[in-house]
């Protein structure tokens, strides 16, 4: 017998694979909280009407977003009234031909009749703002448009 | 001899029940859709030529600056709309209509292809105000047309719709769209905004 030989058992132990799952689950964590859904982020109060006579707006890709609302609370500085919200940003309603031109522009071409504009309204926005968005569009011949709402009914607004 | 090790658990297969949970959520979550009402908008070009349209089949609905409601130059409350615009809608005037079940009131539309509804609003009106009549139009619409596909063909309107899109419908689907378009030739959405 050998001076050098372990008394116990001389199988090497296994590698402890219980942590394995612990560095899985940090992972998925990980990835569940750096995932940023493509959304823009709203400078504006939004907070949009309730209707029960709706459609359904499926194929993201083919959605065009106007937003339009109060400056929120952090942007105090832009006014009180409602504004027209672009991508990131305020705009104008004479921005709005140039962001449609945009947003066609990013896409294929033989998709750009089927494009539809959502209009993202706060509730309390007044219609002129929305006359004024409405003739912009009409102008750049975007005449799908959805006004998109929450589920509900139209008598709780 | 020393002790016997307790027996480790083999937690290797751990890992592949977190990875299966993890492609089960992943395939599971479906981000929100939106949803709202559709309209479409008219085309700028305006045409040269007049159309002359009687003023018993419009229906003029106005919104003014503090949201009320002003309906054939009447006062109405939202939740009496409904129903004056399926009897607008459904009047049928000159009886050329034989699915309509309205009053046959001469004073109001001929049949439901001429009837049109016109709503206007201010500058002032709210957008919440605005979206609850056009919600409230829109359901008129929805509800003729859902008792017409009742009647003709035993389910709603919004049923063959909802057929119409669902991928895994075993019935024919070029049959069901002939349907669809002939219902909304029967009660077709006229509803026209002034600027």
């Amino acid at each position: 017998m050998s001076k050098f030989k372990k008394k116990k058992s001389g199988e090497l132990p296994a590698v402890s694979t219980a942590s394995l799952p612990d560095i899985v689950f940090m992972l998925l964590f990980f990835f569940m909280v750096a995932t940023v859904m493509r959304q823009n982020t709203l400078k504006i109060d939004n907070n949009l009407p309730f209707a029960d006579q709706v459609e359904k707006l499926d194929k993201k890709d083919l959605v065009m977003y106007i937003y339009a609302g109060k400056p929120s609370e952090n942007y105090k500085q832009f006014g009180t009234e409602a504004r027209i919200q672009l991508n990131d940003d305020f705009a104008n309603v004479s921005d709005i031909a140039s962001f449609i031109a945009s947003e066609r522009a990013a896409k294929r071409e033989e998709l750009v009749p089927f494009l539809t504009t959502a209009l993202k309204v706060d509730s309390d926005a007044n219609m002129g703002l929305i006359g004024d968005i409405k003739q912009e569009l009409r102008k750049v011949n975007a005449l799908k448009i959805n006004y998109t709402t929450k589920k509900g009914s139209a008598t709780q607004n | 001899m020393a002790k016997r090790a307790a027996p480790e658990v083999n937690a290797g297969s751990m890992a592949d029940i977190a990875f299966l949970l993890l492609i089960f959520f992943l395939v599971t979550t479906t981000i929100e859709t939106d949803s709202g009402i559709n309209r479409k908008l008219p085309p700028m070009e305006e045409s040269d030529e007049e159309v002359i349209i009687k003023q018993k089949n419009i229906f003029t609905v106005l919104l003014n600056g503090r949201d009320q409601l002003l309906v054939e130059d009447e006062l109405m409350e939202l939740k009496d709309l409904r129903k004056a615009a399926i009897e607008f809608l459904d009047n049928n005037g000159d009886r050329s209509c034989e699915y309509c079940k309205g009053a046959r009131d001469s004073e109001s539309s001929d049949n439901p292809d001429k009837a049109i509804i016109s709503l206007k609003n201010e500058r002032e009106t709210t957008y919440k105000t605005y979206i609850a009549v056009q919600n409230e139009l829109v359901a008129a619409y929805n509800e003729l047309r859902d008792k017409r596909a009742q009647s003709q063909y035993g389910k709603s309107f919004a049923e063959m719709q909802a057929n119409y899109k669902d991928v895994n419908w075993p019935g024919n689907k070029e049959k069901l769209k002939a349907r669809i378009d002939q219902i909304k030739v029967d009660y077709p959405q006229k509803l026209s905004e002034v600027q």
